[in-house]
């Protein structure tokens, strides 16, 4: 959608002059607060849509982040109305109460600037949960037979589809109490690549994930689950690690 | 704050605490038919190790449970390094297996 330096847009069949009130978060770092902004409402209208109606009508000193606006990327997720999600696939019409919507940065990772977080902290604990394919074969080898049917493949397809948005991050109230807590993206991460029959890593990342900010500090809230958007169930996964590292432990291999 | 090793010893310690649970609870129920008194009791437990076994192995398993448990909410709560953590773990546990295996041997040694 293309609008006018005035918000104007000739795709719009919503009465004129009808406004939602956005409070945005404006700040550096820490420190800032919320900014209120008329938008115009607009047919069809995503959070996405209104933040960058803002941007680029209201104040272009705005910074957010997004790419591929249609649930692909995992970039443009932010807290909508106090939850977390991906604004590109939410519609204003469902969130707006009463004229009004707050729109703010995830929680759970530093603030870099306005509506964008650092999300370094977050790919930096998928490393730490060893979420690296690692393989036995070269280029040279014939490409090993993965039966789709199998259990081991079909519980790695249940994790697979993470798009590394950090909705399930922001929501994890276990990394808001332990900010070294892996948290649900990279423990579910974890858990596809330890069903992954290719995988020769296994036992390292068993370590890293059972270790004293792994898998076994989830309480089971299951925020993760309730607020994906990929309907991806990393609760799920995580208590499937906890099940493995305590059969470890019992063999005497961990 | 919690590694494999604790959770399992958490979750072994809940195992056994379950049945010795419904046990002493059976008992209470059979015990109060008719009403009953501190001398009932003490008849009971005095000179008895299988009571003393039973309530010495509930209250080690409630000590260890407790103590995990306080652990993670107090880690989630107020924070502290992993050495503090095991220290105040270690030390809720003494205190409350010694406060429980005196109350044992009270009602069944003294």
């Amino acid at each position: 959608m293309v609008s006018g330096p005035d918000g104007s847009n000739s795709d719009t069949h919503e009465p004129p002059g009808e406004m939602i009130a956005v409070s945005l978060w404006r700040g550096q770092g820490s420190s800032g607060g919320l900014v209120r902004y008329d938008v115009p409402v607009r047919d069809n209208q995503t959070i996405l849509d209104i933040v960058t109606h803002i941007q680029r009508n209201i104040d272009s000193t705005l910074s957010y982040r997004f790419a591929c606006r249609v649930g692909m990327c995992g970039s443009c997720a932010m807290t909508v109305n106090g939850v977390p999600r991906w604004t590109c696939r939410t519609h204003a019409g469902q969130f707006t109460k009463n004229g009004r919507l707050t729109v703010e940065p995830l929680r759970n990772m530093p603030i870099i600037k306005d509506l964008v977080a650092d999300m370094a902290p977050f790919f930096d604990k998928w490393q730490k949960a060893e979420g690296r394919f690692q393989g036995k074969d070269s280029r040279t080898d014939d490409v090993e037979p993965v039966r789709p049917d199998s259990p081991e493949r079909k519980t790695a397809d249940a994790g697979i589809e993470c798009i590394n948005c950090a909705i399930c991050y922001a929501a994890c109230d276990v990394v808001a109490w332990n900010p070294d807590y892996l948290g649900p993206a990279a423990l579910n991460r974890a858990w596809t690549l330890m069903n992954d029959i290719r995988d020769t890593a296994g036992g390292e990342r068993l370590r890293a994930v059972s270790a004293g900010d792994g898998c076994h500090n989830c309480h089971s809230h299951q925020s993760c689950m309730t607020f994906c958007p990929n309907d991806l169930n990393p609760t799920a996964a995580i208590a499937g690690l906890k099940r493995m590292a305590v059969r470890a432990v019992l063999k005497g291999e961990l | 704050m919690l590694d494999a090793r604790l959770f399992l010893l958490q979750r072994a310690t809940a195992i056994v605490m379950a049945p010795l649970v419904l046990i002493h609870l059976a008992v209470i129920i059979f015990a109060v038919r008719g009403g009953f008194d501190a001398a009932e009791i003490l008849s009971r437990t005095r000179g008895s190790w299988v009571w003393g076994g039973f309530y010495s192995l509930f209250v080690i398993a409630a000590s260890v449970h407790a103590a995990i448990g306080l652990r993670t909410i107090g880690f989630e709560t107020f924070g502290g390094s992993r050495r503090t953590l095991d220290v105040v773990t270690i030390a809720v546990a003494a205190v409350l297996a010694l406060l429980g295996l005196r109350a044992v041997f009270a009602v069944v040694a003294s």
